[in-house]
């Protein structure tokens, strides 16, 4: 019995290895996306402009405040309505980049926030531009504070990544479900894509202890 | 070599700079004394613009900021006459992800684009300078007050700057180091160095300074040679001013 069930798993290995593909790039375009969209986010919500950080405020407030796997839905099965068709795997993509892109923002703008005003009056007193201090003095300064937020904010993602299976992608999730359906083994083959989102949240929660460490190292060196 | 025209400021309504003139010549020192709130720190921060004045102009060697014009059209004046006038905070305020050394030179590096291994040589003359040769890996978390304000006061000297203004460089350090600070100022001044120092150390301003300027509600109450001021203010309010301090005088700092 529990023979065939690690006979299974194996034989099964090379069709959740691949989804594990997808749920791996769909996990680091939707951090690299949504970091990059969040921090424009983060610097039009610190703008002293209204329109600009009004416009932040009401993209963060709708992708927090609704479920992302509407926001799924809404990308794939909603937009053709209107004449754009999304490949699945583009459509979960932007929809992961779109959710993770209002939580950065949030984290990102109050990490930016917290760091004390006399820090971009010294790199004004040496002559910075204001896009030099906040990449030299201010930044370096703010990801201390926005790793540990942020990192957690991934590992969600990971794990939501999940939710792509319902807009056909062919990710982790979707691919036991696929197996399950032909050899109703359906304890070992969830079980199984379990483990291997473990393993993908493991790594990451240790990179990001690592990175969390190099940032740190000004406080513990002398 | 420094010139303020008729700066003001206004604030919430409150004036709290009210029509200042002022010159300063290459090699002067220079001491803002007055009462907490007299406007000392924010006239100050304006002449290098940290503060926005309402009106007025501040000219530094050849850069000059009309301040009734708006200060966002000016920008690239403003960052040019920072590079021309150092500051050194009261909180020192040196950048805490940065060692010592990388703090003095981050100025050369990025905005003046000096070369780094010249910036490094400078960097590490200044560190001696200050006495702080050997901690130039040091994070300023592992220096003491006195320490962080004398790689404060390195960073400024690395733009080489036309002038240096102070602001209340020792009023957030534990007594026992004010002293190291106020040596490291006063060497400065033996080199001829144009400073202009607010301060409460009043000891320090009348034997270092060569003018003194009494602050008082947002205007210059009284200025003069800073021995003569000290020992015969003749302004009423200055005299008031100094009671305390010469009653209590030659405690040395």
């Amino acid at each position: 019995m529990i023979e065939d069930s690690l006979q299974l798993a194996l034989d099964s290995a090379p069709f959740l290895l691949k989804g594990a593909y997808y749920t791996v790039i769909l996990s680091l375009g939707g951090m690299f996306f949504g970091l990059l969209l969040g921090f424009a986010l983060a610097l039009m919500r610190l703008s002293s402009l209204r329109l600009l950080s009004w416009t932040a405020r009401v993209y963060v407030s709708f992708f927090r405040g609704t479920p992302l796997l509407v926001q799924l839905f809404v990308i794939y099965y909603g937009l053709p309505q209107i004449g754009l068709e999304l490949d699945p795997l583009p459509a979960a993509l932007i929809g992961f980049s779109l959710n993770m892109a209002a939580y950065a923002c949030e984290i990102l703008r109050a990490a930016i926030g917290s760091i004390d005003r006399g820090q971009w009056e010294a790199a004004a007193s040496i002559g910075m531009t204001r896009g030099q201090a906040m990449r030299r003095a201010i930044l370096p300064q703010a990801a201390r504070t926005a790793l540990p937020p942020l990192g957690n904010s991934f590992i969600s993602l990971v794990k939501d990544t999940a939710l792509a299976a319902t807009i056909q992608v062919p990710e982790l999730f979707r691919q036991a479900q696929l197996i399950t359906a032909r050899t109703f083994e359906v304890f070992t083959m969830y079980l199984a894509a379990a483990l291997i989102y473990w393993v993908l949240a493991s790594v990451l929660a240790h990179l990001q202890n690592r990175l969390e460490a190099r940032v740190n190292r000004h406080d513990q060196e002398s | 070599m420094i010139a303020v025209e008729r700066l003001s400021k206004q604030f919430n309504g409150q004036t709290v700079l009210n029509d200042i003139s002022l010159k300063i010549e290459a090699g002067e020192v220079i001491a803002i004394i007055g009462p907490s709130g007299s406007g000392k720190t924010t006239f100050l921060r304006c002449l290098n613009l940290l503060e926005t004045p309402s009106s007025g102009r501040i000219q530094v060697g050849d850069v000059q900021i009309d301040a009734s014009r708006p200060l966002n059209q000016q920008q690239g004046l403003i960052r040019k006459l920072r590079q021309q006038v150092g500051f050194v905070f009261q909180n020192f305020n040196l950048f805490p992800h940065r060692t010592a050394l990388e703090n003095v030179i981050e100025g050369p590096v990025v905005v003046k684009k000096t070369p780094r291994e010249q910036a490094v040589a400078l960097g590490r003359k200044l560190l001696a300078k200050v006495g702080l040769a050997g901690k130039e890996d040091s994070y300023p978390r592992k220096l003491s007050g006195g320490q962080q304000q004398r790689v404060a006061i390195a960073r400024a000297l690395a733009m080489e700057p036309e002038v240096i203004l102070f602001d209340e460089p020792t009023s957030a350090l534990d007594p026992e180091l004010v002293g190291e600070v106020l040596a490291t100022i006063r060497g400065l001044a033996e080199e001829k160095r144009t400073m202009v120092i607010v301060t409460h150390e009043m000891s320090f301003a009348r034997d270092v300074a060569n003018r003194v300027i009494f602050f008082d509600k947002g205007v210059i109450v009284e200025q003069g040679e800073a021995k003569a001021l000290f020992a015969n203010p003749r302004e009423e309010r200055t005299r008031q001013f100094l009671g305390k301090f010469l009653g209590t005088q030659n405690t040395g700092y």
